[in-house]
């Protein structure tokens, strides 16, 4: 690997962090106060109690199976279900979703969590909506029939009169300004850091735009394309696959790009998108950011679908449609699958935190949509080969803010837009909550978001996990007062959420190696879905396995139907 | 001393003299720029600096100990003042209510300096040399200096650098001058003396330096402030800066450095964007403006004896209340926000707009600023057209500006074309305001209009610029204002910002 290619300051990233956190730290021993004064907030860490309750109390500790007892809810009774759907993220919720237009309504989703939406909730105050995680989606193709279906229903997207193309519904479409860039001293309209940019950084800047379009247009023998939405109907040519071999920033350095504004754009499109840099992510799912969101290399960029709530509107949307049949603060502890074949009906514990027990159920079917870091510690009688893969997917964790402010900081240069960024910041940037409604002024809500993509030695993990709020609060703060001096008195409230285990990480060798495939094979009749299947992180991709394992669970009951019949 | 170093002192009489004359340049342009009137400006600084500069050398004489020591002190005040004095003054002409005696002061303390510098310099140099050949000398290079000030500044030094950075650059100039200068007077001081000079120097090339940094924020922050009329009005609101200038006609009002109208002929503007809409209308009686928080379309408006309720949108509490601080417009807008039948509603239209569920309107005004940014741009797109359309009543009206369809048609048509693709009929129409030119209009309806609206005959009060007749011209476009294809102006492309902004450029 190249490190000539790596953008200056890399390697301090993760010091500067820790010296961050160590310094709000001092401060307040010192009783130097940094934090602006008067400045609240919460700290919030989801799944994280349950979640480690469950991996250390659950399977594992040898809670013998009682067979006799399994079927035995704490109070002795059994409710039955024809389907149960594990995790209200967004593959559980599509899931369900497709259940019911399939004519199935005899279903349960089972949620960890309070609330519905997994890595897509958002959460509201007086001013707005705001997302706690994912937060847009581009417009599909007109190819991914199920999304587009999805989508008009939720009148995000429609058809036009004339030549019958999709397109994404003003107001839902993101409305510019779309994204403006932090770079020496004042905000400019754009990603790529034009204003710095020497002639030979846009040279390099045009040749790899040059790439990614002969990647856009690349079909293999069959007519596939290298990379589309979703990852299952990508070709599967050598020629591509071998991509997947190295990182990206191998990739970029053999391809002899060394331009700094180049580096540092697409390290930052693969840490806003996946959470790792350029020397963790596969050349792959690099290319994939870039290229398969267009169909032909001549085609303009797509619009992106998004809303204050981010996400949760999609979530908002889907759970409204069967909010009776969502279980929140119930997480599954332990699914002893039934065979599949036979009748044999799985059975689920589910905890119930307000009254300490346990309740048991009865699925035909169960569809399992939490991260499959999970099932190791829930899944009884899955084959070892499934838990060894499994324990080969990786997790990236994620810390997410919301900055309520009074009003609008001040900045110079580009205005305010969705997306704002700071150039070579460790950190992504801010989204505005009231962006999408056209609110110029006054009270609103930014989401900050930040992925820890540095490998870290177990101890900083730690330190990392026992961070407070006033440390992450110090952190935030000195990211963005030198581009907001006055900061400090638009804010009046902020939260910090960390998500552990947020992001399935696509490093080399993961996505086309046998891990995921094997992952995805249903366990008895208990089947799979999660964006994780895919080794990405997004909405379409969970959208696209929650409509698949429901339609096997269709699948597999007309099946059993026929052979019924058949007898 | 020997004589290189006099050669190079009169080498220093030239770079003094340049910057001397530099600064009293910059402050006949500064003032002519913010103040206007530039004959009058810059004969009163001129005349002022040369006043200043005789005070000065008549002051000199008080001088008697330590002359090469004085003169560098001399020096560096100068450099710290002149160099200063560009962006000093563009901050302080939006920060404060005493801003012509801070720039005559200043005037008055920058050539009262240099006014020090030459007699002191011939002083020190008169022991060394033939008196008349100091004199000629001393005088050569000080014209000489001028004549290079005078060509540098409009050819080289405005253009390329600006004000507020040439300012700098020669104050820089000037303390590195006197520094150079605690060298060749070295022996006409002491060792301490001298080097407290040379650190004071650095410092100020220092400050100036940061200055140079800054410089770019500066500008911006006072280019808008660059009319050329006299203030007599100004105010930052959260939402923007309102300036008002005034000249023998009558006033002007700015926001964010763009005319919004001028008192002598806004009428024309404001009586063709409202009464052909509300002539269309039987009775019109609930009206809604949108935009227009100085109340002189509602003063139209209210010439409408069916009038019953107004309700005025406006983003700027500072806007709207403008009258109460600012008597001229109360008197123009015949205090027609202060009507019982008015409700002001401080609030951003198109949030506002979506709000809204209740009884429609028969009239909506749109009286925005024009699309010269994306948060203007988003009330002229088919999305808020497509909101306001539920607030019509059926058979309601709107009457909309367009700005010119003369200099930017693409823009006017856009907007027209955004209406239509928004579900309304829409009919273009023009009318001539001097102050602004062509100036172009849409009435909008939610069906197709057969022809023109004819002027209401019943009217609270007459009509300085419509009648009858004129009424209809408004409608017929001449061929220099057919209409342009465009995009609809949406959300999410925001083409209008666009064209408005490569229109206008042109004139610039
Ligand atoms: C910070 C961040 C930003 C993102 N931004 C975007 C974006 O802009 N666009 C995009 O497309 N994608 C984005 N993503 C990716 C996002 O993860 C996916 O879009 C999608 O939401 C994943 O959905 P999922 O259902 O597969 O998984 P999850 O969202 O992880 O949902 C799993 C659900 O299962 C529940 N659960 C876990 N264990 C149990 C149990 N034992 N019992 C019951 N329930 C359980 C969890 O609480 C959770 O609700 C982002 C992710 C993060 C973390």
């Amino acid at each position: 690997m190249n490190h000539a290619g790596i953008p200056e300051g890399r390697f301090s990233r993760r010091d500067w962090l820790l010296t961050s956190l160590a310094a709000a730290t001092a401060s307040r021993f010192t009783g130097c106060q940094q934090v602006v004064a008067g400045l609240t907030g919460d700290l919030l860490k989801p799944g994280m109690t349950l979640g480690h309750q469950l991996r250390d109390h659950s399977l594992e500790a040898g809670e013998a199976i009682d067979a006799t007892n399994a079927n035995l809810d704490s109070d002795g009774s059994v409710r039955n279900v024809e389907v149960a759907i594990v995790g209200a993220g967004i593959a559980g919720l599509s899931a369900a979703w497709q259940l019911k237009r399939s004519g199935l309504s005899s279903f349960r989703i089972f949620e960890l969590e309070q609330v519905a939406g997994g890595t897509s909730r958002s959460g509201t105050c007086d001013v707005t909506e705001f997302p706690w995680g994912a937060h847009y989606v581009p417009l599909p193709d007109v190819s991914n029939t199920d999304l587009v279906t999805l989508f008009r229903e939720m009148l995000a997207v429609q058809v036009t009169e004339g030549d019958r193309t999709l397109i994404a519904v003003e107001g839902v479409s993101c409305r510019e300004p779309h994204e403006r860039l932090f770079v020496n001293g004042e905000w400019l309209d754009d990603l790529y850091p034009r204003s710095i940019a020497t002639e030979s950084d846009l040279k390099e800047w045009s040749r790899f735009r040059e790439i990614v379009s002969r990647w856009i247009d690349w079909r293999d023998a069959h007519g596939n394309r290298a990379f589309v939405i979703p990852v299952a109907h990508c070709s599967q040519d050598p020629d591509v696959l071998k991509l997947d071999q190295i990182t990206a920033a191998a990739w970029l350095s053999e391809q002899g790009f060394s331009s700094q504004p180049l580096l540092w754009l697409v390290d930052y499109c693969c840490r806003d998108d996946y959470g790792l840099t350029i020397e963790q992510t596969s050349a792959w799912a690099m290319m994939f950011y870039f290229a398969s969101r267009l169909k032909n290399s001549g085609d303009s960029e797509p619009a992106l679908l998004t809303w204050s709530a981010g996400n949760g509107a999609i979530v908002q949307h889907l759970s409204s449609q069967f909010s009776e049949k969502i279980e929140t603060s119930r997480p599954v502890i332990r699914i002893i699958p039934g065979d599949g074949r036979s009748d044999q009906q799985s059975v689920i514990h589910v905890w119930n935190p307000d009254s300490d027990s346990k309740e048991t159920w009865t699925a035909r079917h169960v569809i399992f949509a939490a991260p499959q870091f999970l099932t190791p510690h829930v899944l009884a009688d899955q084959p070892t080969e499934r838990i060894e893969s499994v324990r080969r997917f990786q997790y990236g964790a994620w810390v997410v803010a919301n900055l309520h402010l009074s009003k609008r900081p001040a900045s110079a240069g580009a205005p305010l837009s969705w997306d704002n960024v700071i150039y070579r910041s460790d950190y992504l940037g801010y989204i505005v909550a009231t962006h999408q409604v056209g609110s110029d002024f006054g009270p609103t809500v930014l989401t900050w978001y930040y992925p820890l993509c540095d490998p870290l030695p177990s101890e900083d993990r730690k330190r990392l996990l026992a961070a407070t709020w006033e440390q992450w609060a110090e952190v935030i703060l000195q990211d963005l007062r030198p581009v907001h001096p006055d900061l400090g008195e638009c804010l009046s409230k902020l939260d910090v959420l960390f998500w552990g285990h947020a992001m399935i990480q696509p490093r080399p060798g993961f996505i086309w190696g046998s891990d995921r495939p094997l992952a995805a094979e249903p366990v008895g009749n208990v089947h799979f879905a999660g964006t994780d299947l895919s080794g990405l992180a997004l909405m379409e991709e969970a959208f696209y396995h929650g409509v698949r394992a429901a339609n096997e669970v269709m699948a597999a009951r007309e099946n059993s139907a026929s052979a019924g019949a058949a007898k | 001393m020997d004589r290189a170093p006099l050669f190079l002192l009169y080498l220093n009489v030239l770079i003094v003299a340049t910057c001397g004359l530099i600064y009293e340049l910059l402050a006949g342009t500064l003032a002519s720029y913010l103040l206007g009137d530039s004959v009058t400006q810059f004969s009163l600084v001129i005349g002022l600096y040369l006043s200043a500069m005789g005070v000065g050398a008549w002051l000199s004489k008080y001088i008697t100990r330590q002359l090469a020591a004085c003169f560098i002190e001399v020096e560096l005040a100068v450099a710290m003042v002149g160099g200063f004095s560009a962006p000093l003054l563009f901050v302080a002409f939006g920060a404060i209510d005493w801003f012509r005696p801070l720039l005559f002061g200043m005037v008055f303390v920058i050539g009262t300096l240099v006014g020090l510098e030459l007699p002191l310099l011939m002083r020190i140099l008169k022991e060394h040399v033939d008196f008349d050949d100091l004199v000629s000398r001393v005088l050569t290079f000080d014209y000489i200096g001028a004549l290079l000030a005078s060509l540098m500044f409009p050819i080289l030094l405005v253009p390329s650098l600006g004000l507020v950075r040439t300012s700098l650059v020669f104050g820089i100039l000037n303390a590195a001058v006197g520094i150079w200068g605690s060298f060749l007077l070295r022996p006409l001081m002491t060792a301490r003396r001298a080097g407290g000079l040379r650190g004071r120097g650095v410092l100020i090339i220092g400050l100036l330096t940061a200055g140079i940094v800054k410089a770019d924020t500066l500008t911006r922050y006072s280019e808008e402030q660059q009319l050329s009329a006299s203030i007599v009005y100004a105010e930052t609101s959260p939402y923007q800066r309102i300036l008002i200038t005034k000249n023998r006609t009558g006033f002007q009002l700015f926001l964010n450095g763009h005319l919004q109208f001028n008192s002598t002929d806004e009428y024309r503007y404001h009586e063709a964007l409202t009464h052909p809409p509300m002539s269309a209308v039987n009775t019109p009686k609930r009206i809604l403006v949108l935009g227009g928080g100085d109340g002189l379309a509602v003063r139209e408006v209210l010439k409408h004896p069916s009038v019953e309720q107004v309700s005025l949108v406006d983003l700027d509490p500072s806007m709207t209340t403008l009258a109460d601080r600012f008597p001229p417009l109360a008197d123009l807008s015949q205090q027609a926000l202060s009507d019982p039948r008015v409700k002001v509603i401080n609030s951003d239209a198109f949030v506002w707009a979506g709000q809204q569920t209740g009884e429609p309107f028969d009239v909506i005004l749109i009286d925005f600023p024009d699309p010269s940014s994306f948060s203007v741009g988003k009330l002229y797109t088919s999305y808020f057209y497509r909101r306001i359309h539920r607030l019509l009543a059926d058979d309601g009206r709107i009457g909309i500006q367009c700005t010119s369809p003369l200099v930017a048609p693409q823009s006017y048509w856009c907007i027209l074309n955004t209406m239509e693709d928004a579900g309304f009929h829409v009919q273009p129409y023009h009318a001539s305001v001097p102050t602004f030119g062509i100036w172009g209009f849409a009435l909008a309806s939610k069906f197709p209009l057969e022809s023109e609206p004819i002027l209401a005959e019943d009217l609270r009060q007459p009509l300085r610029f419509l009648n009858s007749r004129t009424m209809s011209t408004l409608f017929s476009m001449p061929n220099d204002l057919t209409r342009h294809d465009s995009e609809v102006n949406r959300l999410n492309n925001q083409a209008l910002v666009q064209y408005y902004e490569q229109e206008w450029r042109l004139l610039e």
